[in-house]
């Protein structure tokens, strides 16, 4: 056992750890930012200004009964829930999110802050994300209720749908980066123009950021685009037969999607973990704070846009934002031909 | 190699049985568990893009859609009597398709025991870079490259086809 083999295990336990206190920080973050929008207070009983808020909710989860219809296939109503947890997980194991450390000299070659450095990253997330849509499709359809049925499949249908335009997306600034690999895309983008504009790919690639963000809020089913889930309020959604910890791990999924969506921008278009003032391996600094402004813009969207109806939300995707990415492909290729790459 | 028999024998035993399962919803979930397994033998290859493509496309969108299609005919579970009576009795298909599997097998035999149970080496200069393989299929194989796409443009156009016509007619009958 290598100090670097211990590092590593503690590495993966540690990012294990941090999502799910990630997940558990969104919630209480949702809930005070939609307070404040609304102007109201928000959570203020648990703990000194409902901190602690998070905390209870997963107790209650944790106690309430768990469900099963008596028509529901056992099997799959047990095992959908897993898959949509562990690929939201799983997701996130190719993301770097830190310059190489050696943790202050610990260890004697620097671990690289990524759970596996894999030089097809960008496609493992897009793979991940594909098997993503089981998850909801099996709950749907596992569930043996109409408005689970339609509404699993209407909510794999969107995920399937912007699909397209996330990899599309992803493939553009594949064109301007030149590498399918993460940490080399982060790297491309340290330093700065002129001294003081961060060479980040979003000035190179504004339109591919935007329907990045675009598609990547309705692969999360998320903010404008929750129709399946506010199907809850006017009808049902896929998960309107599960209760306590299956339903806990549906939403575990769906935060820890949000924050592998808003890593993977910080990534791509906002330059990782290099920022000003700050020594390269505290780095995960810079990461994290962008990370963190990308998920208040997520949940600032939620509770300021009105919900698109399902066949706006469709239409939207096919003719608007899959044509959008496709010329946005091209005219990055022309770009990087004829400026040389 | 502990790897290689472990893909493999997932991959083996979850082909097996997709056919032997009763309910068609949990042959797909074993199918899609056989391309995982397949994608992981690619990746022992050393070929992670041709891993990670398998998952995005035949696990991912082909699979996808073939479970909607199972989901949606809703095909009640296989009753295992009559199913086994119906074998036996009924004439034509069950023979042909064991004279099928035979001649599978006698194939997959042959086919095995024709390199005396070596596996070739790669030849030299084995394409698994995704530049590399992008060269290739856009400078020697882009001819079979667009034809592939013009089939997918035909096949896309035959659904949306397809579908309109069956709702039009529901509308005016």
């Amino acid at each position: 056992m290598t100090p670097l083999l211990i590092a590593q295990l503690g590495l993966t336990l540690f990012v294990f750890v941090m999502l799910l206190n990630s997940a558990a920080v969104m919630v209480y973050v949702e809930r005070k930012v939609a307070a404040l929008l609304q102007q109201r207070l928000g959570p203020y009983l648990v703990g000194p200004k409902g901190l602690l808020q998070p905390i209870a909710d997963v107790i209650k989860l944790m106690f309430k009964e768990e469900l099963r219809p008596r028509a529901a296939d056992p099997f799959l109503f047990a095992l959908a829930p897993m898959i949509s947890a562990t690929a939201a997980f799983a997701a996130f194991a190719v993301v770097p999110f830190g310059a190489d450390t050696t943790f202050f000299g610990l260890l004697d070659e620097p671990l690289r802050l990524q759970v596996a450095d894999v030089n097809v990253a960008i496609l493992v997330i897009f793979a991940i994300a594909s098997m993503s849509v089981y998850g909801i499709v099996l709950a749907g359809w596992s569930s043996n209720s109409k408005y689970s049925l339609l509404g699993g499949l209407r909510s794999s249908a969107q995920m399937i749908s912007y699909e397209l335009s996330y990899g599309l997306a992803l493939a553009s600034v594949l064109v301007v980066a030149n590498s399918l690999s993460l940490t080399d895309i982060v790297n491309r983008q340290a330093g700065t123009w002129f001294g003081f504009v961060p060479r980040w790919l979003v000035f190179l690639q504004p339109l591919g950021f935007l329907i990045y963000m675009t598609a990547g809020v309705a692969e999360t089913n998320r903010a404008p685009f929750d129709f399946p889930e506010a199907e809850q309020e006017l009808v049902a959604g896929y998960h309107t037969e599960y209760s306590s910890m299956s339903f806990a791990m549906f939403f575990l999924a769906e935060y820890i999607n949000m924050v592998t969506v808003s890593a993977v921008a910080t990534d791509l278009f906002l330059g990782g973990w290099h920022g000003p003032f700050l020594p390269l391996s505290l780095g995960w600094i810079w990461f994290l704070l962008k990370v963190g402004a990308i998920l208040f813009f997520y949940v600032w969207m939620r509770w300021t846009l009105p919900r698109y109806r399902y066949d706006q939300l469709m239409s939207f995707g096919w003719k608007v934002l899959l044509p959008l990415s496709v010329v946005n492909l091209l005219v990055t290729a022309a770009g990087v031909l004829y400026f040389g790459g | 190699m502990t790897l290689f028999y472990l893909f493999g024998a997932i991959a083996v035993v979850a082909s097996l049985l997709v056919i032997a399962q009763r309910n068609p919803m949990y042959s797909v979930l074993l199918l899609i568990l056989s391309f995982g397994a397949l994608s992981g033998l690619y990746v022992l290859l050393e070929a992670p893009f041709v891993a990670v493509i398998q998952i995005i496309v035949y696990a991912g969108a082909i699979m996808v859609l073939f479970l909607f299609v199972v989901m949606l005919l809703n095909e009640p579970k296989e009753d295992t009597e009559e199913a086994r009576l119906r074998l036996v009795v009924a004439p034509g298909a069950a023979q042909m398709g064991a004279i099928l599997a035979v001649a599978l097998i006698g194939e997959l035999g042959w086919a095995l025991t024709r390199t005396g149970g070596q596996s070739g080496a790669f030849p030299a200069g084995a394409v698994t870079s995704v530049a590399a393989i992008g060269r290739l299929l856009f400078n020697d194989y882009s001819f079979p490259f667009e034809v592939t796409s013009i089939l997918i443009l035909v096949a896309m156009v035959g659904a949306v086809v397809l579908a309109r016509r069956e709702s039009r007619r529901s509308d005016g009958a």
